[in-house]
């Protein structure tokens, strides 16, 4: 019995030894001599491989901030949007150029109300699909299919579909502004702007380019292309792009004209604080105001 | 008028439904059933109705509580499974057992892998295999077949050995010589075992029922058949009085069971003809490997579980002849 | 008759449900506007060259193709050009299309409009090849491939057969057989034209056997008359998707075309029957593609019909004169129920590849649960591709498109019988085709670069 036993170790030994010495052989040949700051810049990226950077992965984009930092001492171009980048530029010895928090702008206000649906889909969960099917329950080309490609997309869970409007809603606590909603929506519904000052925004909360007397049929609140925002707008930040205005968030200078002078209600303010009571305010303009607000407010 | 709907093409659909599936086959068992009641009276009746209640429980309670997700308790697929594990067991084994084989069958083998379709092995074995493992005495103590109409629907089980543990234990010659082992018997039902599995006929009037209605295909059966009967058929030539000819091996057992409920269980077998003869042959083997020289006197759960491990590597390697390749 | 012949693997067999095969040809009227969508065949859209205001004749040219992949499209009626504006078609988008009020039926001078035979065919291979063209045919059994990309044969190819595709296996859709049933000899003449066009020594008709009594009267008419020498006529298995092209030239000749090549490979030229009718007009009459038969059916519809409509007639106008669109309506397609479009709005113009209006009842159309694969391989059977439709649900839905072109889903075509058949009632169709969708544009880009 104890022969076995003596055996047993022996034999177990001596392999566990030949495979250490193989190991180490292996593990020396085969050594990847790799900088340590790319494992160092990597620990205080988020993670995500969101892709916001423009990279595949977070370790692609450590790789070429080390890269950039010892070749070109500047971080220039290099941005995550979900981490901070003044420690990744602390660990290489520089200082960042801290660059604009971006955030995901769902450009859609056509919900079951504004706009109401006329046929009903059954089939594949998939925008990308839908969108090759049919112009949407509501009929609008352009406005959000509401199955939820970005929600699939999104690495930071700061997408949910509001069941009951039917459209994505964006937490603002959550978005980094990778833009990965952006690039998974087939209608270019997701765009990405400026979290803007105080994190306050005015933008047009439609993509819906059809003629206005086209637009109009199909929801309450779709840009009409009327031209008054671009017009009353001081700063020049509103271009109209085919049948549908714009508002450029570099130029914006958030003095709110233009919501006010929005006769359909889809300029959107976020995050202002609530306006002075006017006297001579139409009083038609409240009830767009009021549904607005609400999601928004919920969150701070 | 209402809404119009838009959905892809194809816009009409073919009439089978998951649904539809799993309640052709507790169709196709029940006159396995009505024999098992016949032969082990109420005994076989309760242990079925325990099992399938405990099952759907189970799956409900799961559902439910756990997973909080849709319920899908009548689908049928938790009381086939309840029916099956029931089909698996002597008669006389006491509830309580029957009730933990449920709970593994189901929470374990079922929906710990995410519910219907998910389940990489046929719950019900795994429930059977489980019970056999941890309650060995009860689960091979198997009462004799007594017709009610003789022993009456409530009569006590007297217990007795089955084909298959007689030959294991004894050897070929007792087995002739015990005269009980008629064919016929064998056939009919009139034998120790498993209250589903002693029944051939009725069985293979369930499996016709579905073949018929398109529900299982012949190829994972007969293959099985075949390899056992071929087989067990080679070693009786070799030596006729070491084994057994090969049309016992048949009907012994739980063979036909296995073969046409089992191991045709959509979830857990191939998805192309040629995979599912290949898959219907290691069943087979592995059958006549147990039942031959194996310890344990029956093998069909253990090859339909073993080879269940095997249909993924099965799909990937058999996969449908392409057009125009 | 040769005897029975189909396609080996995969298929179903839905419904037939052909409730409007006694139904003879109606000559649909000539409604008070047509609107006449620009983009008409897969590929580019015409370019107008009428403006508004425009007075237009029956036939003339009013869009010319642009590219290659493109056909010429004609007014269908005479009077004015309304408009030049977007309509809803059948999509469900807004496509560019030229509306055109009616004035009288004034046929453009040189179009032959009598119903005399013309059976002698005058033009060269080249000539009839451009009447084609110049005349806007396009596959008119739904996929409206421009059908002159077809007949020219690459040099170093030969056809050998002319398969006419007569299968017509989409349940409900009777358009092809009756135009078969009344038309027979000038849908002869036009496969002899077809075969001349391509040099084929062969033309076979597929049939599939719930239209027998066609095949019996057009194999005797050509067993009659020694000018339709080298025509037969093959009776074909029922089965979906039969009229596949593929399929159609595997049941035929046996030959498989070989994967992401043309038919043209196996020496086969597929045409359907109302492209055949329409090149007989083109070809032998000189008139362009301004009409086609379409079959209004469902089954609460009072009249299942089959029309002879011109095209860019509105669709209600044609189910108004069906009976009216029924109350329990739940789906209106486009085309067959099989591979058909659902439209949202009934007010689409019919286009040369609109076959069928169907209205699908409640019943039928119904939403039906879905539950989680049950992997019964069942679609995997039923896949005339040899493609494995359950494996490729699951890689399009996790949008791993390196895997679904490994797994070929670019062979498929689309023809729904994984669905059809799927107990679980996945919408593995939708799923694959977008699939296929994305792993294109994954290949493209790739060439690209």
């Amino acid at each position: 019995m104890s022969n076995v036993l003596l055996w047993s170790l022996v034999i177990l030994g001596i392999l566990g030894g030949v495979a250490a010495v193989i190991l180490f052989f292996v593990a020396k040949k085969f050594k990847v001599e790799e900088n340590p700051l790319i494992d160092e810049v990597e620990s205080v990226l988020a993670g995500a491989n969101c892709g916001g950077c423009g990279f595949a992965g977070c370790r692609n984009f450590a790789e070429a901030c080390v890269k950039a930092a010892t070749e070109k001492q500047s971080l220039a171009g290099l941005n995550c949007p979900s981490s901070d980048m003044s420690k990744v530029a602390g660990l290489l010895g520089l200082t960042a150029t801290v660059a604009e928090p971006m955030i995901a702008v769902v450009r859609c206000n056509g919900t079951c109300e504004n706009a109401p649906s006329k046929v009903h889909y059954e089939g594949a969960d998939i925008c990308g699909f839908a969108n090759t099917l049919y112009a949407g329950e509501n009929g609008c080309p352009n406005g959000c299919l509401g199955l939820g490609d970005c929600v699939k997309k999104c690495q930071f869970n700061a997408l949910h579909i509001n069941k009951e409007t039917g459209l994505p809603e964006v937490d603002e606590d959550k978005c980094v502004g990778c833009g990965a909603c952006a690039k998974a929506c087939p209608r270019g519904v997701i765009e990405i702007r400026a979290k803007g000052k105080n994190n306050r925004r005015v933008y047009v909360a439609c993509n819906n380019t059809e003629k206005g007397a086209v637009a109009m049929k199909n929801c309450k609140v779709s840009c009409i292309a009327c031209q008054k925002c671009f017009k009353t707008c001081p700063f020049e930040a509103i271009e109209m792009r085919g049948n549908l205005a714009y508002i450029d968030f570099t130029k914006c200078k958030q003095c709110r004209k233009c919501v006010e002078a929005c006769p359909r209600g889809s300029i959107h303010e976020v995050n202002f604080p609530p306006r002075k009571p006017k006297v001579e305010a139409p009083a038609e303009e409240k009830p767009a105001e009021v549904i607005k607000e609400q999601p928004n407010e919920s969150k701070e | 008028m209402n809404q119009l709907t838009i959905s892809g093409s194809p816009h009409v659909h073919g009439d089978l439904s998951v649904k539809k599936i799993m309640y052709s086959v507790i169709i196709a068992l029940l006159p396995a059933l009505l024999v098992a009641v016949y032969y082990f009276g109420w005994y076989a009746l309760r242990l079925t109705i325990v099992a399938v209640l405990a099952c759907m429980l189970t799956e409900w309670l799961i559902q439910k509580y756990l997973i909080k997700g849709p319920l899908t308790i009548n689908d049928g697929s938790a009381a086939l499974t309840g029916l099956l594990l029931a089909f698996n067991v002597p008669a006389n084994l006491p509830i309580w057992m029957v009730i933990v084989g449920s709970v593994v069958a189901i929470g374990i083998a079922k929906m710990s892998f995410g519910g219907l379709g998910k389940n990489p092995f046929n719950p019900a074995l795994v429930g059977r295999v489980f019970m056999l493992v941890s309650f060995p005495v009860a689960m091979t103590t198997w009462p004799k077949a007594q017709p009610i109409f003789e022993a009456g629907f409530f009569a006590d089980a007297v217990t007795g050995p089955t084909p298959l543990s007689l030959l294991k234990e004894s050897g070929v010659g007792t087995l002739a010589k015990a005269g009980d082992m008629q064919f016929l018997d064998m056939v009919l039902g009139n034998r120790g075992g498993a209250f589903g599995e002693v029944c051939a006929i009725a069985l293979l009037i369930g499996a016709i029922y579905l073949i018929i209605k398109k529900i299982i295909d012949i190829w994972t059966p007969l293959s099985i058949l075949l390899t056992v009967f071929i087989m067990t058929g080679i070693c009786y030539l070799v030596d006729p009085t070491q084994y057994i000819a090969p049309w016992y091996h048949l009907v012994y057992g739980g063979l036909i069971l296995g073969a046409f409920f089992m191991a045709t269980d959509m979830v857990t077998s191939p998805m192309t003809t040629a995979g599912r003869i290949v898959y219907g042959i290691g069943i087979g083997a592995i059958t006549v490997i147990i039942r031959l020289w194996g310890q344990y006197p029956e093998g069909v759960s253990f090859a339909i579980l073993i080879m269940n491990a095997v249909v993924p590597l099965i799909n990937k390697g058999f996969k449908p002849k392409r057009f125009g390749v | 008759m040769n005897p029975i012949k189909t396609f080996p693997k995969g298929g179903v067999h839905p419904e037939e449900n052909k409730l409007s095969s006694d139904q003879p040809i109606i000559t649909f009227e000539i409604p008070k506007q047509v609107i006449i969508p620009l983009g008409q065949c897969l590929g580019a859209p015409a370019e107008p060259i009428v403006a508004k205001g425009d007075k237009v004749k029956v036939g003339q040219l009013i869009a010319t193709a642009k590219g290659f992949i493109s056909a010429n499209v004609h007014s269908s009626v005479s009077g004015t050009v309304n408009k030049i504006d977007e309509v809803m078609d059948h999509t469900g988008y807004r496509k560019p299309a030229i509306f055109i009020d009616v004035e009288g039926d004034e046929w453009l001078e040189g179009i032959d409009t009598s119903d005399t035979l013309v059976k002698d065919i005058t033009l060269s291979r080249q000539e009839i090849i451009d009447r084609i063209k110049q005349h806007g045919i396009v596959g008119l059994g739904g996929a409206t491939f421009p059908t002159y990309v077809k007949l020219m044969i690459p040099q170093d190819k030969k056809a050998e057969y002319v398969i006419i595709n007569a299968a017509e296996c989409e349940p409900y859709l009777t358009c092809d057989n009756r135009l078969l049933l009344e038309k027979p000899m000038e849908f002869l003449v036009g496969v002899k034209v077809i075969m001349k066009a391509v040099d084929a020594p062969k033309g076979v008709i597929g049939i599939e056997v719930n239209k027998i009594e066609v095949a019996k009267k057009l194999d005797e008419i050509i067993k009659s008359d020694k000018y339709f020498e080298g025509i037969e006529v093959q009776p074909l298995k029922t089965k979906y998707p039969q009229g596949g092209e593929k399929q159609i030239i595997k049941s035929i000749t046996g030959r498989e075309v070989p994967s992401g090549k043309l038919p043209i490979e196996t020496g086969c030229v597929v045409v359907n029957v109302a492209s055949t009718f329409a090149i007989y007009e083109a070809v032998q009459k000189n008139k362009p593609l301004v009409y086609r038969v379409v079959t209004v059916t469902g089954k609460s519809v009072k009249k299942p019909s089959n029309f002879l409509v011109r095209i860019g007639t509105p669709a209600n106008m044609l189910i108004e004169a069906a009976g009216g669109l029924p109350e329990d309506t739940a789906n209106l397609i486009n085309g067959g129920p099989m591979m058909g479009k659902s439209v949202s709005v009934t007010t689409f113009p019919t286009i040369k590849g609109t076959s069928g209006i169907l209205m699908l009842n409640e019943k039928d159309a119904q939403p039906r649960q879905v539950s989680n694969c049950i992997r019964c391989g069942k679609c995997v059977q039923a896949c005339p591709m040899g493609l494995e439709p359950y494996l490729l649900n699951r890689l399009a839905r996790q949008n791993n498109f390196e895997e679904t072109e490994k797994h070929n889903i670019m062979d498929c075509i689309e023809c729904g019988s994984c669905e059809f058949t799927c107990p679980a009632n996945i919408p593995l169709a939708d799923y694959i085709r977008y699939g296929k969708n994305k792993t294109g544009q994954l290949i493209r880009s790739r060439n690209q670069k």
